[in-house]
């Protein structure tokens, strides 16, 4: 009887842990299944060439025009800048840190880093706001510095937090022997690190690249307060609108299809991402096998 | 027979405990020195300080000196890229780069300043038949070398260490990971290299010192005990620890 | 040997390629300097007691922040709250009970899905599911921050459980203990500093996350306690950064950076405490 009972109990407590264990997988499909579902209706509405390659956004005026080629160009080339700028300060960095650096130095620059990593979004923001944009303004001589340029630059310092740590991690994974070797051929230490230690990172390193590729087409706050916010098809020193920053800046007073085209934007960058996280586990995982 | 290599009054402590006390030897020209003992006895150690790759651990001392063809190696202003350039290295663990077996050869080659695709071309293939191993990987040269064997690693690593033409070969236990075939084709590889170059080779197979060596040094606790010709040390050996020894009543 | 030195070409190589190296670190390194002295120096000397202790007012065009530091600690005491169980819990399912290797596997990958997605699409999502479904509220800003901050704890609570020796289980399992008993005795306390650990990181996060608060959470600055706040809509901290930033009224620039200065410091505080705690329990786990 005792025994039955315990029994029950330890199924139960076994099915408690089963659904909190299953709370994540619901998480994600519940994401996915609700971007899906709000952003089709748009989508059908506009078409999807015309949305994805209609090159006017012009979501409140009298005749609505819904493309969102400005937005993805921007992403795309906002992100190919941020990395561009981040990923060769970020994968030195990490030599530095992983092979060169003193044990003392070595701590206080990863604290640095890991500063850099927790400092918020609309921090980042804000500093560009004040700093970056008049300065790009004087600098370059343009009427407004709100640019796509501004934003490149946050991004790029951004990035690098994710960009180091795990290049550093991949880089101090490569096994001693394949120094000792390169070395005992008359290799000096810097060129060991170079030929040998970084080739051998490859896929740890390229991880590294893809992570940054998604912390910057994903970043919003920060990006909307320096880029200038303004639909046009990108250049460096136009006022430009990402697709994060395109749901986040009419999401408070929109209605109707200019709503559920901002859906449909969401979708699309929710797909980048996905896209970009089975690049990273790709990339990840041959890292793993030593590839 | 000229010797290459000699050490005079060589000790070595790895922080505070002494690793090598007082070396004296001399190493002949063109033919296989083995250095034998027991485990921590010191051998590699000592193999090691005659490319200086001692250096690259933390905490190292070294006093006396190091002869290679009359200059001190341990003379400050020594460029130690350059003496390992001419002292070559076989490593325990066969360690081929993550790369292809064309690249793998190359690498020391380009580092030292080669260029050009036929200069490369020629270099790579001398050195694999050099290693005896260019019949077995002449038609997948681009393909990544973990994908070779154990043996045909190690004897990779030997024809890539051959690619920058060094002097002085040192092995240090080159078939301790192998297969008792590869270590025969390995064996045989350095008895022929040995017409060209120096080998200094580690091991603590004595039936492998006894086949492939000319010259046998014996180590006990970071001393050099004796060092004579092979069948000479392992026949009549001078010394009591070094009969003890051979004769595995130690060890 | 012949000649004595490497070659020129060589040298400048490896001076080339230290220099980048040694640059790079320094320009990170300045730049985390940079910001931190920078937001530092610009917004503490507008950090007053007044702002820190009143609510804005229209009528007296005045600006105060009390509301927004209580709404990002409410925030953050509700998310971790309904976060722990459910990533402490899933962690203990994926060690201790789950033997379909396949649903593992894709709880896992769910949960790495999770870690990816960008924080202002949790912001939609959260909008669609709790504020479409109860209005604007902190507490729809907290559900949504649970969902983002579920891996982080999830993964944390996974690595110390790792570390609970198989034998204490064994030892008892051997005495006779069910496994729910042996779970809640053993297993439980073995994950205490992953617990801690995954509450830093997530305080860490939800202190700075703002894209995700800004269509869950709602932008008001009404003072209330903490189970008022829950259902009625209100800025955090980061949030009332930027409304300062964008429309920048009289004293918002101020107040906007002395928020910045704010949210600096308790970064700064947040990692200390994390260093901190991974030392301490570093340590006491190498006893």
């Amino acid at each position: 009887m005792i025994r039955k009972r315990q029994q029950l109990v330890e199924t139960i407590i076994h099915g408690i842990f089963l659904l909190l264990g299953l709370v994540t997988v619901g998480c994600v499909l519940l994401i996915t299944v609700y971007l899906i579902l709000s952003g089709i209706p748009a989508l059908r509405q506009v078409g999807l060439v015309p949305f994805l390659l209609g090159d006017t956004w012009e979501s409140t005026a009298k005749e609505p025009s819904f493309g969102i080629l400005p937005f993805v160009l921007t992403s795309v080339y906002g992100t190919a800048g941020a990395i561009f700028f981040g990923v060769p300060v970020g994968f030195f960095a990490a030599v530095y840190l992983a092979k060169m650096a003193p044990a003392r130095i070595k701590a206080t620059v990863e604290s640095a880093v890991s500063l850099l990593a927790g400092i918020p979004s609309v921090v980042y923001g804000l500093v560009g706001m004040l700093i970056l944009v008049p300065g790009i303004r004087t600098l370059f001589r343009v009427p407004d510095g709100a640019s796509l340029l501004a934003a490149i630059v946050v991004l790029a310092i951004m990035i690098l937090p994710s960009i180091i740590k795990v290049s550093v991690t991949a880089l101090e994974a490569v096994p001693q022997e394949y120094e000792d070797a390169s070395l005992a051929l008359g290799a000096t230490p810097v060129e060991t690190y170079f030929r040998v230690s970084a080739p051998a990172a490859k896929s740890g390193i390229a991880a590294a690249v893809v992570l940054g590729v998604g912390r910057a087409i994903g970043e919003a706050m920060a990006v909307m307060m320096v880029s200038g916010n303004v639909p046009n098809m990108p250049a460096l020193f136009q006022s430009v609108r990402f697709l994060t920053t395109a749901v986040a800046s009419e999401m408070a007073y929109s209605s109707g299809l200019q709503r559920q085209a901002l859906f449909s934007i969401a979708l699309v960058l929710y797909l980048f991402i996905l896209l970009i996280n089975a690049a990273l586990n790709f990339f990840l995982k041959r890292n793993k096998e030593g590839g | 027979m000229s010797s290459i290599i000699t050490a005079k009054d060589l000790c070595l402590w790895y922080g505070g405990t002494q690793a090598l006390k007082n070396i004296d030897i001399q190493i002949p020209e063109n033919s296989i020195t083995a250095l034998i003992g027991s485990s921590g006895c010191g051998k590699s150690t000592f193999l090691k300080t005659l490319n200086r790759m001692n250096d690259l651990i933390p905490g190292v001392k070294i006093t006396g000196e190091v002869n290679y063809e009359g200059t001190d190696i341990y003379a400050p202003g020594l460029d130690v890229n350059l003496l390992r350039k001419e002292i070559g290295m076989v490593f325990q663990k066969p360690n081929p780069f993550p790369m292809s077996i064309y690249d793998n050869i190359a690498y020391g080659p380009r580092t030292h300043g080669v260029k050009g695709r036929a200069r490369l071309d020629e270099i790579v293939e001398r050195s694999l038949r050099g290693a005896a191993i260019w019949e077995e990987v002449k038609d997948r040269l681009r393909k990544n070398a973990l994908g070779l064997s154990g043996g045909q690693q190690q004897r990779l690593c030997i024809a890539r260490a051959l690619a920058v033409e060094p002097k002085v070969l040192l092995m240090d236990e080159p078939t301790s990971a192998l297969d008792p075939i590869s270590t025969s084709k390995i064996e045989e590889l350095a008895m022929r290299l040995k017409e060209r170059y120096t080998i200094v080779i580690v091991t603590h197979n004595m039936q492998q010192a006894v086949r492939i060596s000319d010259y046998t040094a014996f180590f006990l606790l970071g001393e050099l005990v004796e060092f004579g010709g092979t069948e000479h040390l392992f026949a009549q050996p001078e010394r009591k620890k070094t009969e003890d020894y051979i004769t595995g009543r130690f060890g | 040997m012949e000649n004595n030195s490497i070659s020129t070409g060589r040298k400048a190589y490896i001076a080339l390629m230290k220099g980048l190296c040694l640059l790079s670190a320094a320009v990170t390194c300045g730049i985390a300097l940079f910001l931190i002295g920078y937001v530092l120096f610009k917004g503490v000397p507008s950090i007053t007691w007044e702002l820190l202790s009143t609510r804005p007012s229209y009528l007296a065009g005045t600006i105060g922040i009390l509301p927004d530091i209580l709404n990002t600690v409410y925030l953050i005491i509700a998310t971790l709250l309904i976060v722990l169980p459910l990533g402490v819990g899933a962690a203990i399912y994926l060690t201790e009970y789950a033997q379909n290797k396949r649903l593992a596997a894709v709880i896992e990958y769910a949960a790495e899905t999770l870690s990816g997605i960008p924080s202002i699409i949790f912001g939609l999502a959260g909008m669609l599911l709790f504020a479409n479904t109860f209005g604007s509220c902190l507490l729809a800003g907290a559900l949504t921050l649970v969902i983002m901050n579920l891996p982080t704890v999830m993964r944390t609570a996974q690595e110390s459980l790792k570390t609970v020796p198989a034998g204490y289980r064994e030892g008892a399992f051997g005495l006779g203990a069910g496994k729910w008993r042996v779970v809640r005795t053993v297993v439980l306390p073995g994950c205490v500093d992953g617990v801690v650990t995954g509450c830093v990181l997530s305080a860490g996060r939800i202190l700075g996350e703002s894209a995700a608060l800004l269509f869950t959470a709602g932008l008001a600055h009404t003072l209330n306690g903490f189970f008022a706040s829950l259902a009625s809509p209100g800025a955090a901290l980061t949030v009332a950064l930027y409304l300062y930033a964008k429309e920048p009224g009289p004293g918002g620039a101020e107040a906007s950076f002395a928020i910045a200065a704010i949210l600096m410091a308790l970064t700064l505080g947040i990692n200390l405490i994390a260093i901190l705690a991974g030392r301490y329990f570093k340590r006491r786990s190498a006893l």
